[in-house]
């Protein structure tokens, strides 16, 4: 489970998170939206400590994120988090890009690890592709592989960042299929997105994020359907 | 048809200088690179407030001429009654001004890494020392390696300069031929082609490197 609460965080002078509070169950999927540079990003790099908060608490299975005592290199272990840029590591093959982390990270021995990674690289459609080096691949591809290279790690939660902003019309579709595919097998995901119709198929809950606070949150009926505030449906009138 | 004075044992007193020239090479390029990553690790990784000294000092030696490097050097070790010998006075201070170059290739080359790439990194458990390890190092040698050639070519030439110090390097015995033969332009030119053949092979190894690493973006 995880449980957000009350988080602000601010870079410089400007508060990007006002206080957030979230709590996602085990085997749900939330999708947070919400405009450009409302929070939804800066609140999935807190939920992993890739950024630090300046007050509330975030906690994992009830592991604090941000407490003084906690290792978040292997609290990391349990979040897989993939980006907007999908930052393949150039200089490995598209099977080493996958193994790095379990071999590095669990210290697992080299034909485990690959065992794996052929198995989640398979999954998301790339078994053809493990030798090659990610400069060749497409963006869709590339993006896929990074989702392979969080799941190699087994983890509890997946977090997304806008994983399809960057791809081309045409390779959404493949991303986000693999993302359903993953929703439908059980994953606890949060998803940051500009989908809409991802959103409303997949998700369990739907955030509407607006100036750094969640101004509402319900089952994709609710906020796609019957949104309560104004603001949701200012914002869905402008995306539609 | 063409003549000269240049005996077979003068070819190897050239040779024996081209040897010197390497080894005083082969000794600063190791320490100064060894140094430069060192510093430059640190000069990416702290402030450079903190490190104010040890940027200001290898600002003095990128800026200041290796001639008066040297001389400086070698009169600052007699006066300190240090003993060195002209060829560890002459490494010791171009390591120094090899690796102060060195400094500078190897914090551009980290921080052209792309701060995402090392987020995905760390995003997915590894340490900070094993994503520089297995993403920056390795990410970063791709940068770094065409400047880093160019600064052991220009550290071969550059030592040319520690004849000053008396030592009998290539061109200093190339000038002790040329007083005693008095047939410059065909020793220099010798000369010149020995610096070729000791510089060829290594511009020809970083071209290749390139080229190998290229075929896989």
């Amino acid at each position: 489970m995880i449980e957000i609460e009350n988080v602000r965080k601010s870079f410089g002078a400007l508060e990007v998170l006002k206080g957030v509070s979230l709590t996602v169950s085990n085997g749900e999927v939330v999708s947070v939206i919400g405009g450009s540079g409302s929070g939804k990003s800066t609140l999935l790099t807190c939920i992993n400590g890739l950024e630090s908060i300046d007050a509330g608490h975030i906690l994992i299975d009830g592991t604090e994120v941000h407490a003084r005592g906690t290792d978040l290199n292997k609290l990391r272990r349990k979040v897989g988090i993939v980006f907007q840029q999908w930052n393949a590591f150039p200089h490995l093959t598209v099977l080493e890009n996958v193994t790095l982390a379990p071999r590095k990270v669990l210290g697992m021995p080299k034909e485990q690890a690959e065992e794996i990674a052929v198995r989640q690289l398979t999954h998301v459609g790339l078994a053809d592709k493990l030798k090659v080096y990610p400069g060749r691949l497409s963006g869709g591809q590339q993006q896929r592989m990074a989702i392979a290279r969080a799941l190699a790690m087994s983890p509890s939660y997946m977090l997304f960042d806008e994983v399809t902003s960057a791809l081309d019309p045409q390779l959404v579709g493949e991303v986000l299929d693999t993302l359903k595919m993953l929703a439908e097998e059980g994953m606890t995901m949060i998803c940051v997105t500009h989908e809409m119709g991802f959103a409303r198929d997949v998700s369990k809950r739907v955030a509407f994020f607006h100036q750094g606070v969640i101004a509402e949150i319900g089952p994709p009926e609710q906020i796609f359907g019957a949104p309560q505030s104004s603001e949701t449906r200012k914002f869905l009138s402008n995306v539609r | 048809m063409f003549d000269t004075a240049l005996t077979l044992s003068d070819l190897l007193f050239l040779a024996q200088g081209a040897l010197v020239t390497l080894a005083v090479t082969a000794v600063s390029v190791l320490a100064g690179t060894f140094l430069g990553v060192l510093f430059g690790v640190l000069r990416s990784n702290v402030s450079a407030w903190v490190l104010f000294p040890l940027i200001f000092l290898l600002d003095v030696f990128r800026s200041v001429p290796l001639l008066i490097q040297l001389i400086l050097g070698n009169a600052f070790q007699a006066i300190a009654g240090w003993g060195w010998t002209p060829f560890v006075t002459s490494c010791v201070i171009l390591s120094l001004y090899t690796s102060a170059y060195a400094t500078e290739i190897v914090r551009g080359a980290i921080d052209a890494v792309p701060q995402t790439t090392r987020r995905a990194a760390r995003s997915l458990g590894l340490t900070w020392r094993q994503d520089m390890a297995s993403i920056v190092f390795p990410m970063g040698l791709r940068v770094a390696l065409p400047s880093w050639i160019g600064l052991t070519l220009g550290v071969m030439k550059d030592s040319a300069l520690v004849l000053w110090l008396g030592i009998i390097e290539l061109l200093r015995a190339s000038q002790i031929l040329v007083t005693r033969l008095q047939e410059p332009l065909f020793i220099l030119s010798v000369a010149g082609a020995i610096y070729f053949l000791l510089s060829f092979p290594i511009a020809r190894l970083g071209g290749r490197l390139e080229r190998r690493w290229r075929e896989n973006d």
